[in-house]
């Protein structure tokens, strides 16, 4: 145990659902325009997960337009109102980097089969 | 100088979500301080307050020191330390000082000793940029250069910048804004980075020098 961590417990949220590199899913972010505050959805594959504790972060991975893009969120963010699980991947790695340099059917995630 | 100070110990440091952005803060141990001696201008040729935290064994202290705690009728702490204070008027010998005499979102100063580098050379100690890795360069990768002119002046002038002790020297970083103080867990959060290793004595006075209109 780390000297900070009764620090850290605080800022840690509990309702974040169990998922792991090469699930989709749908992040909630809060977004502030001005006065007005609204919420987006960042929809894609899970490509990795960083870090421990409250510095914990993911990177979500799609393509918008045919263009990567890419966001790294904390895990324990409170600007993300919810965490989605859509699909369960069926990934070998921890970390998907090789999904970068492909395209189309070479980019796609098996989904995971449970029997 | 300064209307309030304590004296703590470095925890270490984190981060905490504020305002939906992240911080980084120093968790400082702040216990509740006793006022051991008052020091007055008048009698001492200044204003200062002597403090203690902690505890220590009675067995352990020798006997100045017990006569010390003994005289003041305060139970006897881990170290003394001198808070130096623009005026030391309301406080008496015995009262107790907590975390919460510094307010969250004030500004404060740190003091505390830095982390000790023994003899380091001009790169590490001034930011020297050194020398070329290439182009001929032979066992002069890190040497400071020329260090002074010719026959004259004929000698190095005083106060150039060479290597040499660095670090183990008492250093103040200014104007840290306070997170939180909790005098329940007697922890301060200051933002942003303190003086010194974990376990290391820090004082925290009330900035002296902020910016008109801050703190």
């Amino acid at each position: 145990m780390k000297s900070t961590d009764l620090i850290d417990n605080e800022s840690l949220r509990d309702d974040i659902p169990d998922f792991a590199a090469g699930d989709e899913v749908k992040v909630h972010v809060r977004v502030v325009e001005g006065s007005k505050e609204r919420v987006q959805i960042f929809q894609g594959n899970v490509i990795g997960r960083q870090g421990g504790g409250l510095h914990e972060t993911y990177t979500v991975r799609k393509l918008s337009y045919g263009v990567g893009v890419e966001r790294t969120f904390p895990l324990h963010a409170p600007t993300v109102t919810k965490i989605e699980v859509v699909k369960r991947g069926d990934v070998r790695r921890a970390k998907l980097y090789y999904l970068r340099g492909r395209t189309g059917k070479a980019a796609k995630i098996r989904e995971k089969r449970d029997f | 100088m300064a209307t309030t100070a304590i004296v703590g110990e470095k925890v270490g440091m984190s981060q905490k979500w504020v305002d939906d952005r992240i911080v980084p803060v120093t968790v400082l141990r702040v216990e509740p301080m006793r006022v051991v001696q008052v020091k007055t201008p008048e009698r001492d040729g200044y204003s200062a307050l002597q403090v203690t935290y902690g505890h220590r064994d009675a067995k352990k202290l020798n006997k100045p020191e017990a006569g010390h705690f003994a005289k003041a009728d305060v139970v006897a702490g881990t170290r003394l330390v001198e808070l130096r204070l623009d005026s030391v008027e309301g406080y008496t010998v015995g009262q107790e000082i907590a975390v919460d005499t510094v307010a969250p979102g004030s500004k404060v100063d740190v003091t505390a000793v830095s982390r000790g580098k023994g003899f380091a050379g001009t790169m590490k100690r001034h930011n020297f940029k050194g020398q070329g890795a290439s182009h001929g360069n032979h066992k002069h990768h890190r040497a400071p250069g020329a260090i002074g002119s010719c026959s004259f002046p004929g000698r190095v002038f005083k106060g150039v910048r060479m290597s040499g002790h660095m670090g183990n020297e008492q250093v103040t970083t200014l104007n840290l804004e306070v997170v939180e103080s909790d005098p329940e867990r007697n922890l301060l959060l200051v933002k942003g980075s303190v003086p010194g290793p974990k376990g290391g004595v820090v004082v925290v006075r009330n900035a002296v020098k902020s910016p008109v209109g801050e703190g």
